[in-house]
């Protein structure tokens, strides 16, 4: 097992290299003039890059605040997934976080900031959780499988808060958009740069990922979790509730995307857009995907796309596509997602059929 | 007229001579200079225990496997047979344990399939036309599989779904699957394993059938009764070796038996008198449907006392799953009373079953008795991870997990002695060794145990055994399922035949013989049975 752990870790390691070699060549491909001239652009793409994601402060600052959601949708996935539920729904659980959690607040004017804040939060946490969880219920209940069920919640949580934005919970502009939020419910400030500024979000969210890894390897409760999404008619023979935990799961897996979803209502707009998510809930799949399923890993996962998207724009100026970065992206996943191959390649296949 | 071994001039006469064959896996010899010979147009059972090789031989003729060394004469010539369409081109088709068929697709559909019919047509053009563009006639498909099954009396409907058809019909599809690509010659892999005794008759007249048209079958099992009504001509396996060949009409089941297991006819665990306490678990007038929603256990009523070993027997799919998860609350039940120690367990989830005292290891280890992917130490925490030793509040208890997985490994002689490696990785043994620790560790009142040595060698097989007794002797009131009859006639203290959900009758296992207790696996009452040997 102790092997394994190392095989999970070098993984996604030796995908993000695998993947920046290939991007190298690209970048070889379309840069200009002679092969010296080209390694030159070459360096220029990746320095910039790199500059553009941890440069500078307010570079860090925006990387940070990119992979603040990435790190609980990656969490919201990559939870579901332990429990062999697959949660493609994050992107919809988000958007009805956001929208309850700044109903919410907005109207948390007469709370002190020590209530308004953990009530705002409960609040978009249990609003996704509860999205989740009819998801969870169907699965359970009638075996509607999650996938479908999720997707399906996705577009009535957008047409909800499209509605929502445009007309009842309209700031009066006429632009969809909702009012803005009780000040007492803002998140305060972590660090400021010029005009970045960066929320404790960050802070939440990594408290959010020991929380789950606690709960996955610590707790008898992650312990019904893992069983069930490996083998269910084991767990249930160990006289673990499999509809129970399938609802728990989803509702757990839900909340986190709501607090995603929350945090960047109360912490970086400080109002609701009604599209806020921009697909930070499909990305939950991504990420989850290069973490491995892991809370750590995740973080690490979330690091490295925040990184890259921002890195990606410093890297336009350079003349080299934001695209790239997309490719790269892609690229890692593919490489994440078909592992043996990576294994082939470390040749630690061979090895592992030892035993 | 003992078995003769042909001459090599004779083999003309034989569908299939085997000689020398050698096939070695990384730690067995799973084929030791096997020679076989089988007659033209004769039903030939090739009998023996797991592991004896059987599959193995057969799947070396089907080209499956390739030999280390040995010939191969099919019709008395050298064949090099070294994959599937190599045997079919020579005639040997093969229906395997489990059917290779393609649930939504129609029975006419799934034989033709890998060998489609194309439309043709009068017209030159469009017959050419179809032919480039590989268009399949489902009309001729219909009517070959119609005449095919004419010809051979397997009768079935060529437009039933596969996935809508019970699994003796599903065997029947196999069959005229191989027909349809012009097999002479048929091996059946446990054909029976999977079959109501209906079924099985079933088969047995499509096999006389085929027999009469010419085909040669031969066929694997170890249920001896199926060889001796079925078979012309009996070869023995053990361990790799033929130790006997004999045509059906001078042997017995008791003298196949011999040869299948060996010189010490009956591995019987030690066991003493051991008086029953009071009753640990009723079961009244209880009725269980199975997946297919019919009624596969029909009013069964017994009492299991603490401090004895009740065997069922029975031909595998007569209701004793459906039994045994009924009482550990892995299904619901129609109607009837389950009682535990006096509390109603009727409709109460595992959990709660197993709080009361009752463990269960299970028929199915992969699917149910274990979670493969969990550490060995996970494993052992199975159904107690939620409280003490292994949690408290919540919360697992890490070291106590590994302590008490460790001492239990080493009690119960789990190989390697390694507690944090994937449960999965260990052999079939070694899981199974792993279940029944964890189970006993319950320190139950009652124990379901459901073929609890299938697949395992004879060494884990004799400590299994033991420690059941031993449970026995200890009160525990065991409830013990095998398709196995000498695990149950060496392990109960009393025996029930089940058949089709019902009880034929209890037994005192030195009180029957396996004749008797086999005629009534087939349907016959006690009363019957006795009956029968007294007019003998």
């Amino acid at each position: 097992m102790k092997n394994n752990k190392w095989i999970k870790i070098l993984i996604p390691i030796v995908s993000v290299f695998i993947a920046l070699l290939v991007a190298s060549i690209i970048i070889l491909i379309i840069g200009e003039g002679d092969l010296g001239q080209r390694f030159v652009f070459l360096g220029t793409a990746y320095s910039e890059m790199i500059r553009g994601a941890f440069g500078s402060s307010s570079a860090l600052m925006n990387t940070i605040i990119k992979m603040t959601p990435l790190i609980l949708t990656g969490l919201a996935v990559g939870f579901g997934f332990r429990a062999g539920v697959f949660n493609i729904g994050a992107e919809g659980q988000m958007t009805m976080g956001a929208l309850a959690a700044t109903i919410f607040a907005v109207n948390a004017t007469q709370l002190p900031s020590f209530i308004a804040i953990p009530f705002t939060i409960i609040v978009g946490m249990l609003a996704g959780g509860i999205w989740a969880a009819i998801a969870g219920f169907l699965k359970a209940k009638t075996g509607a499988h999650e996938v479908i069920t999720t997707i399906m919640l996705n577009w009535i949580a957008y047409n909800i808060a499209n509605w929502a934005v445009t007309g009842p919970f309209n700031d009066g502009s006429g632009t969809p958009k909702s009012p803005e939020i009780a000040e007492s419910a803002m998140l305060p400030n972590l660090l400021s740069s010029q005009a970045t500024f960066l929320s404790f979000g960050i802070v939440i969210a990594i408290i959010a990922a020991i929380v789950i890894y606690f709960i996955l390897y610590k707790t008898s409760m992650g312990y019904e979790v893992k069983a069930v999404g490996f083998n269910p008619y084991a767990a249930e023979y160990g006289g673990i509730n499999v509809s129970k935990n399938i609802i728990l799961t989803m509702a757990i897996s839900g909340a986190l995307a709501g607090l995603a979803g929350t945090l960047e209502s109360i912490g970086l707009y400080y109002r609701f857009y009604g599209t806020l998510s921009s697909g930070k809930g499909f990305d939950g799949i991504s990420i989850a995907l290069i973490g491995q399923n892991n809370p750590i890993g995740i973080i690490f996962a979330s690091l490295l796309i925040g990184g890259l998207r921002t890195g990606s724009n410093q890297m336009q100026f350079a003349g080299v596509p934001k695209h790239i970065v997309t490719i790269i992206q892609s690229i890692i996943i593919f490489l994440v997602a078909g592992e043996r191959m990576v294994m082939t390649l470390l040749r630690l296949n061979k090895k592992k059929g030892v035993k | 007229m003992p078995f003769k071994i042909p001459d090599a001039n004779e083999y003309d006469k034989y569908a299939v001579v085997m000689k020398g064959i050698v096939k070695k896996f990384p730690k067995v010899l799973a084929n030791d200079n096997v020679d076989l010979y089988v007659k033209k147009g004769e039903i030939h059972a090739i009998v023996g225990e797991n592991g004896a090789g059987k599959s193995t031989l057969m799947n070396q003729l089907y080209g499956l496997y390739n030999a280390d060394s040995g010939t191969i004469l099919i019709d008395g010539e050298a064949k090099d047979i070294s994959n599937p369409r190599d045997a079919i081109n020579v005639g040997i088709g093969m229906v395997h344990q489990h059917f290779m068929l393609v649930g939504p697709l129609t029975v006419a559909e799934n034989i033709v399939l890998g060998n489609e019919p194309l439309v043709s047509s009068e017209n030159k053009f469009l017959n050419s036309l179809a032919r480039t563009a590989d268009l399949f006639s489902l009309k001729k498909a219909r009517k070959e599989v119609k005449r095919i099954s004419d010809e051979y009396g397997l009768e079935v409907d060529v437009d039933a779904k596969i996935e809508d058809l019970p699994v003796g019909t599903q065997q029947r599809v196999e069959i005229l699957k191989t027909l349809y690509r012009g097999a002479e010659i048929l091996i059946l892999d446990e054909p029976t394993a999977v079959l109501t005794p209906q079924e099985t008759e079933e088969l047995f007249v499509v096999l006389r059938n085929l027999q009469k048209a010419g085909k040669t079958v031969i066929f694997i099992t170890h249920k001896l009764n199926e060889v001796i009504s079925v078979s012309n001509n009996v070869t023995v396996m053990r361990l790799g070796k033929v130790t006997g060949r004999i045509p059906t009409n001078e042997t017995s089941p008791k003298e196949l038996a011999n040869m299948m297991v060996g010189r010490e006819v009956l591995l019987r665990v030690k066991k003493d008198v051991h008086m029953p306490k009071e009753v640990v678990l009723d079961v009244d007038e209880l009725s269980v449907k199975d997946n297919r929603h019919l009624m596969a256990v029909d009013k069964i009523s017994f009492k299991l006392r603490k401090g004895e070993i009740l065997g069922i027997a029975g031909v595998a799919g007569n209701g004793q799953t459906e039994l045994i998860e009924s009482i550990a609350g892995l299904r619901k039940s129609e109607s009837g009373k389950v009682t535990l120690k006096d509390v109603d367990i009727t409709s109460s989830a595992p959990r709660e079953i197993r709080e009361l005292g009752l463990s269960h290891i299970a028929e199915d280890r992969f699917k149910y008795a274990m979670v493969k992917e969990f550490s060995v130490a996970y494993n052992i925490a199975l159904g107690r991870h939620y409280r003490a030793p292994f949690a408290s509040s919540g919360l697992l208890k890490g070291k106590d997990i590994d302590e008490i997985s460790k001492k239990l490994i080493k009690q119960y002689d789990v190989r390697p002695q390694e507690i944090h490696i994937e449960g999965g990785s260990l052999s079939g043994g070694n899981q199974q060794k792993m279940v029944v620790a964890r189970e006993i560790d319950y320190e139950p009142d009652c124990m379901l145990v459901a073929q609890p040595t299938r697949g395992l060698d004879i060494g884990a097989i004799e400590f299994i055994h033991k420690t059941m007794v031993e449970l026995r002797d200890n009160d525990v009131g065991i409830l013990l399922v095998s398709m196995e009859l000498e695990e149950i006639f060496s392990l109960s203290d009393r025996i029930m035949v089940m058949y089709e959900g019902r009880f034929m009758g209890e037994v005192k296992p030195d009180e029957i013989s396996l004749e008797e207790i086999g005629l009534m696996m087939a349907g016959s009452t006690l009363n019957e049975v006795r009956g029968i040997s007294d007019e003998k």
